[in-house]
């Protein structure tokens, strides 16, 4: 009797052995045609970030842009050598970056004394506590922290520019601020490159049309290249929509003076009046266009 | 002195035994060197993002060794019924608080010493050189402030009958200070009567970690901050951690074991 116990015992085991097996064999079929069902629609979706080669895009999605103007900010206290406003501190000479305002990416909107936001000691606490951060305002292009640091330490603002563009990279005063800044450190290739990758994201972009100008007429010493570049630039900036927005406006009067400029000192006094005549229609300050119109008449009267 | 020396040394080899700072140390130094092998625009000059997030990690791991280490003394003590024979021994229950604190303070240090000698290597390798004055001035700051933060977290161990509890809200109120404790007097402003006073007090009261974080002062090469302004932050430093120990002596000589 207990024989035949362990047989029937035994095969009931068996049994069920191989009925999970078939179980198994059938959901790994499942999940195989699944799979392959499942793959054609996912490589064509929109959402998929596999197709990313950026590993922020693909593990951060576009949430990542949110924290691009944090990096961009972060350069600019590294360029302060870390003596920079929080968000408790008056950030009325801070609200433009200024390390767009110095390399011209941005129309500066700062005001007020960027040397003392910080304002007298509130308390012995707030006194003795400015003993153990930097309180004391220092440009890295002019010595740093101690004063005595050359030029070359305005590299270490450039991590944090690359992270912004990676983060972000439709956000176009970053690559310009870059490639300013890598100009001043003599990293010609190096900044033609960015503004280039700036390009190739946002294409025919006035801005960087107007930096890369800059590039071939100060740095390679290219003004053919550099006019061609400038009146790309203008023509794309006139099919903007919204070329009249304080931003565009700005752009312009940038790539008209470059341009007028570059007439100047090639003796074609009518184009470069011309081109001030525009660059006077949109100018913030009329007045000093004006001035250089008459100085470049007064200039042609033989 | 003898009994509290004894006990601290018993801390600091279990802290040597375990694996939780070699786990961190490998870890911060992964992370260091991975940042550090990027070039970017073809400069291999840029270092001071490098040596901002190797401070960064130091900071972080330090503070999750001293708080979970301090945490831990009493509670496990207590678990494990290793406490009763303990004080079993011509000890009194201040010395062995004492000696708990003593070791994970020297723990800290031993730990500190290996994390800095690291940070200031990875340094050296891009900046050529070692400004000594200031690295020691950021290694006793951050010594000073553990230890009042290891006296806290004791402290803690009295008051919250978890580990864990204590470890978390020990943390959060560390990173708190160091966030918000300077910037308290200023958001009190904005508040009307009662919370202005309120603010305003605790501003007043909170140890200010904040003045042992010179990390930016390391980072952009500022010079080193005054001797007597470091032996000043060294005297407010002691007085919270007395303070806070006084308070966990007090506390455990009046509670009960069990």
């Amino acid at each position: 009797m207990m024989t035949m116990s362990t047989a029937q015992t035994n095969a009931i085991r068996e049994t069920r052995s191989f009925r999970s097996a078939l179980r198994l064999l059938l959901l790994l079929v499942c999940g195989f045609c699944l799979a392959i069902d499942l793959s054609g629609w996912f490589q064509s979706w929109p959402g998929n970030r596999t197709q990313s080669t950026n590993p922020l895009a693909v593990t951060m999605g576009d949430a990542r842009r949110l924290f691009a103007n944090q990096f961009f900010v972060k350069a600019d206290a590294y360029f302060h050598s870390g003596m920079y406003p929080t968000i408790y501190d008056n950030r009325q000479s801070f609200t433009t970056p200024h390390i767009a305002e110095d390399s011209g990416a941005m129309k500066g909107k700062n005001t007020g004394d960027e040397t003392a936001f910080l304002g007298p000691p509130r308390n012995w606490i707030d006194a003795f506590g400015r003993q153990f951060y930097p309180s004391v305002h220092t440009h890295l292009s002019d010595g740093g922290a101690d004063g005595q640091e050359g030029e070359g330490t305005v590299r270490e603002i450039l991590p944090w520019l690359a992270l912004s563009t990676e983060l972000d990279p439709k956000r176009v005063e970053v690559y310009t601020v870059t490639a300013y800044w890598l100009r001043r450190m003599n990293k010609i290739d190096e900044s033609e490159q960015e503004l280039r990758e700036g390009l190739k994201e946002n294409p025919g972009d006035p801005q960087l049309l107007f930096d890369l100008g800059r590039l071939f007429s100060e740095a390679r010493r290219n003004p053919g290249n550099a006019r061609n570049v400038w009146e790309a630039g203008l023509r794309n900036w006139e099919s903007l929509p919204d070329k009249e927005s304080d931003k565009n406006r700005f752009v312009a009067e940038e790539i008209f003076g470059a341009l007028a400029h570059l007439e100047e000192t090639a003796h074609n006094t009518n184009q470069a009046t011309a081109l001030l005549e525009r660059l006077k229609a949109v100018s913030t300050t009329p007045q000093s266009v004006q001035g250089w119109i008459e100085r470049l008449k007064g200039q042609n009267i033989p | 002195m003898k009994n509290i020396w004894a006990l601290s040394a018993v801390v600091l080899k279990e802290s040597i035994r375990r694996k939780d700072f070699y786990v961190v140390f490998v870890v911060t130094a992964i992370v260091t060197l991975v940042m550090g092998s990027v070039t970017l625009f073809h400069d291999d000059q840029i270092v001071r993002y490098l040596k901002e997030i190797c401070l960064l990690l130091i900071w972080i791991s330090s503070l999750v060794i001293a708080i979970t280490m301090a945490a831990r003394q009493i509670p496990t003590e207590r678990e494990s019924r290793t406490i009763y024979p303990l004080l079993a021994k011509p000890i009194t229950r201040t010395e062995v608080l004492l000696g708990k604190f003593l070791g994970c303070w020297l723990a800290m240090a031993v730990a500190l010493v290996a994390f800095y000698v690291f940070f200031g290597l990875v340094a050296m390798t891009k900046e050529h050189h070692w400004p000594l004055a200031n690295y020691f001035q950021a290694v006793w700051l951050h010594w000073v402030m553990l230890g009042v933060v290891v006296a806290m977290s004791l402290l803690g161990s009295l008051l919250f009958s978890a580990v864990s509890a204590n470890v978390t809200i020990s943390l959060v109120a560390v990173t708190f200070i160091l966030l918000i404790g300077r910037h308290l007097d200023h958001i009190a402003v904005q508040f009307g009567e009662p919370a202005r006073s309120g603010l305003m007090g605790l501003f007043f009261i909170l140890p200010h970690l904040e003045f042992f974080d010179v990390r930016d002062l390391v980072i952009h090469n500022w010079p080193s901050i005054h001797w007597l302004v470091c032996l000043k932050a060294t005297a407010y430093g002691t007085v919270y951690g007395a303070f806070f120990l006084l308070a966990a002596c007090l506390l455990f000589r009046r509670r009960s074991l069990n």
